[in-house]
C-alpha cells in the first residue's frame, strides 16, 4: 500500500507523546475549549497508533534516537509490538473516555483540571510505553503516578483526597524502590537501555536486589493482593471516567513495566520461587478481590474490587514465563481484553449512578430497567470480565487455559476456571437488581454520550473476541531479552 | 591512596542506609509531613548512592549518574510539591494530617 509507505518515512512514535502534551497545554492556556482540544487529542492520537501498530506489524520493531543523540545521553524511543498493542488499547479507550467525560462533565467547575491532567496522564502513560532505557521508564513512571493522584483527588471531599494520599504513598514508596534498583543496575553494568542490560545481567548479588526491589516497587503500584488495599477507595470514589482510566489502563502501566523488565533484562535470573510465590499471590488475588466484590454493597466498589481480581490473573505471567517461552502473550491479551471490559463497566456504572443520584445496589433496579442501553453495555462487558463465549474475555482466559495446559500447569488451570466462576457470581450480583419486577424509571435525564459510549465498547469487547490472531501476531514484533 | 578508594564506598553504604532509614520512617510513622518527608530521604539515599557509582570508575568520574541525580531531583521535587498539597487538602478536609488508622475494608 502506497500510503504505508509514505507513513513509514515519518516518524510516527514522538507525535504519540506530543500530541496528548500540546493538547494538555492547549487545555490549560485556553480553558474554556478545554473539552474540545481533548477530544481533538483523542480523535487524532486513535489513528497514530493504529498505523504505528500497522508499521511495527510490516516491518518489525522501529528504534528512534531523539535529536539524533544517542543513548546513554540522548533518550530513545523504542516502539515494538508490545508497545505498540498498549499504545492501541490506550487510544482507544482513551477516546472512549474523552467522549464520555464530554458528557460526563458539563457545567462542572473541575471540568477544566480534568482535561488537562487527563491529557497529561495519556502523554505520560505514551511515554512510557514507548521508552527504551530503565530511567525513562522511572520518569514516566513518576508522571503517571502524579497524573492519577491529582485526577483521583478531583473529585473533592474527605474521602476521595484519603484515598489520594495514600495512593501516592503507595506509589512514592513503589517508585523509590523501582529507583533503587536502577541505580544498582547501572552501578553494576554502566548502562540504562533495557537490550543493553539484557545482554549483560547475569546471576550476581546486585541484579538479584535490583530485580527483587523494582518487583516488589511494581507489584505495590499494580495492587497485586496483598499491596491491593489503596485500589478500591482510589478507584471507587474517582469521577466515572477517572475510574475508567485508572482501572483500565494505569493499573497495566506497571504491569507492562513489570513484564518488559523480565522479557528483557532479568530473563537470565533464575529467582527460586518467585514464580510460585507470585502465583500463590495471584490466586490470593483472585479469591480475596471476588469475595470482597460480593461482599461490597456499593456499586463502584464492587467494579473496583473487580479489578483487584483481574490484576491476580496479570500476575500469571511468572509462572508461564518459566515454563513456556511465549506464555507471557496469553497474558497480555488477557490485560487487553479487561483494560476494554473494565473501562466500559466503569462508565456504564458512571452512568447509573448519575442517572440514579447514587450507586447503591439493592436501590438500583428501576434506573437499570430504565436505562437498558447501559444495563446492556454493563452486561455483555461484565459477561467478558467472566470470560463468557464471544467476547474478548473468553479468548483471553481461554489462551491462558492453554498456555497453562501446554506447561502442564494444572493448578493455573483451576485458578482461571475457578476465578471466573466467582466473576460470574459478582457480576450477575451487579446485574441482579435489573431484573427483579419493578418499574422502570430513566432517572435524571443524561446527554446521549453517556449511554452510547459505554455500549460502544462493550461491543468492541465482542469484537476482541475476533482479534487474537491479529493480537498474537503484532506481539511476535517485541524486542525481548533473547536477542530478537 | 587508602582515601581515594574507601571513600566512594563509604557514599554507597550511606546512601542505603538512608535508603533503609527512610523506608522504616515511611512505614512507622503517621504524620503525613514524615511521611512525605520519609520519602524524599529514601530519594537522597539512592541519588547518594548514584553519586558514589559516579566516582568509583577509573577514568575519571562518570557524568551519566549525575544527569540521572539532577533528573531525579527535579522529579522528587515535582512530587513532594503534589505531596504537600494534598496533605494541606487531606487536612482542610478531615482535620487531622494523618491517615485514618481503619483500613478502607470496613
Amino acid at each position: 500500500m502506497p500510503w504505508m509507505d509514505v507513513m513509514a518515512d515519518m516518524a510516527l512514535a514522538p507525535w504519540l507523546v506530543i500530541l496528548p502534551l500540546a493538547g494538555a497545554l492547549l487545555a490549560g492556556l485556553w480553558p474554556a475549549a478545554a473539552r474540545w482540544w481533548g477530544l481533538l487529542t483523542g480523535l487524532l492520537t486513535l489513528p497514530m497508533a493504529l498505523l504505528l501498530a500497522l508499521q511495527v506489524h510490516a516491518h518489525g520493531p522501529m528504534v528512534l534516537y531523539l535529536g539524533g543523540w544517542v543513548p546513554p545521553l540522548g533518550i530513545a524511543l523504542v516502539a515494538d509490538g508490545l508497545a505498540s498493542l498498549m499504545l492501541l488499547m490506550t487510544a482507544g479507550v482513551g477516546l472512549a473516555i474523552s467522549l464520555y467525560a464530554l458528557g460526563y462533565l458539563t457545567g462542572e467547575t473541575g471540568g477544566r483540571w480534568f482535561w488537562i491532567l487527563w491529557l497529561w496522564l495519556w502523554a505520560a502513560m505514551n511515554a512510557l510505553y514507548l521508552s527504551g532505557d530503565v530511567f525513562n521508564l522511572y520518569v514516566t513512571l513518576e508522571l503517571v503516578v502524579l497524573a492519577s493522584v491529582a485526577l483521583v483527588a478531583l473529585a473533592g471531599g474527605a474521602a476521595p483526597l484519603v484515598a489520594a494520599m495514600r495512593y501516592l504513598l503507595v506509589s512514592l514508596l513503589g517508585s523509590m524502590a523501582y529507583l533503587m534498583g536502577v541505580a544498582l543496575l547501572y552501578g553494576s553494568y554502566g548502562v540504562l537501555d533495557l537490550q543493553g542490560l539484557g545482554a549483560q545481567v547475569a546471576l550476581s548479588a546486585a541484579p538479584m536486589l535490583a530485580a527483587a526491589l523494582m518487583t516488589v516497587g511494581l507489584m505495590a503500584k499494580s495492587a497485586l493482593f496483598p499491596l491491593h488495599v489503596w485500589l478500591p477507595p482510589a478507584h471507587g470514589s474517582a469521577p466515572a471516567p477517572v475510574s475508567a482510566a485508572l482501572s483500565a489502563l494505569v493499573v497495566k502501566v506497571s504491569f507492562y513495566l513489570m513484564l518488559r523488565l523480565w522479557l528483557t533484562v532479568f530473563p537470565a535470573l533464575p529467582l527460586p520461587g518467585l514464580d510460585m510465590l507470585m502465583g500463590a499471590l495471584a490466586m490470593g488475588a483472585v479469591l480475596w478481590g471476588g469475595l470482597m466484590a460480593l461482599r461490597a454493597s456499593r456499586l463502584k466498589q464492587v467494579v473496583a474490587y473487580s479489578t483487584v481480581a483481574q490484576v491476580g490473573y496479570l500476575f500469571l505471567l511468572f509462572p508461564f514465563l518459566r515454563a513456556f517461552p511465549d506464555g507471557w502473550k496469553a497474558v497480555v491479551f488477557f490485560a487487553v481484553a479487561h483494560g476494554v471490559a473494565k473501562a466500559a463497566v466503569f462508565l456504564a456504572a458512571g452512568t447509573l449512578q448519575r442517572a440514579a443520584g447514587h450507586d447503591r445496589l439493592a436501590d438500583l433496579g428501576a434506573v437499570m430497567r430504565g436505562r437498558l442501553k447501559t444495563s446492556f453495555a454493563l452486561g455483555i462487558a461484565g459477561a467478558s470480565l467472566v470470560g463468557l463465549p464471544f467476547t474478548g474475555g473468553f479468548i483471553a482466559k481461554w489462551l491462558l487455559v492453554q498456555t497453562a495446559l501446554e506447561a502442564g500447569l494444572w493448578i493455573w488451570v483451576l485458578m482461571v476456571l475457578g476465578g471466573g466462576l466467582l466473576a460470574g457470581a459478582y457480576v450477575f450480583r451487579l446485574l441482579g437488581p435489573a431484573f427483579q419486577p419493578g418499574p422502570a424509571d430513566p432517572g435524571q435525564p443524561l446527554p446521549a454520550v453517556m449511554e452510547w459510549v459505554p455500549l460502544a465498547l462493550a461491543l468492541l469487547t465482542i469484537g476482541l473476541g475476533f482479534a487474537g490472531t491479529p493480537v498474537l501476531s503484532l506481539l511476535t514484533r517485541t524486542l525481548t531479552g533473547g536477542g530478537g | 591512596m587508602t582515601v581515594d578508594v574507601i571513600s566512594p564506598q563509604i557514599y554507597l553504604l550511606c546512601g542505603v542506609l538512608l535508603f533503609v532509614l527512610g523506608l522504616h520512617a515511611l512505614v512507622v510513622r503517621r504524620h503525613l509531613l514524615l511521611k512525605i518527608l520519609a520519602v524524599n530521604i529514601m530519594g537522597s539515599g539512592v541519588f547518594m548512592l548514584l553519586l558514589g557509582v559516579a566516582a568509583r570508575g577509573e577514568g575519571g568520574i562518570d557524568p551519566v549518574p549525575h544527569a540521572l541525580v539532577i533528573t531525579g531531583i527535579v522529579v522528587a521535587v515535582s512530587a513532594t510539591a503534589v505531596a504537600l498539597v494534598l496533605m494541606l487538602k487531606v487536612k482542610a478536609a478531615t482535620g487531622l494530617a494523618r491517615l485514618p488508622l481503619s483500613g478502607p475494608e470496613d
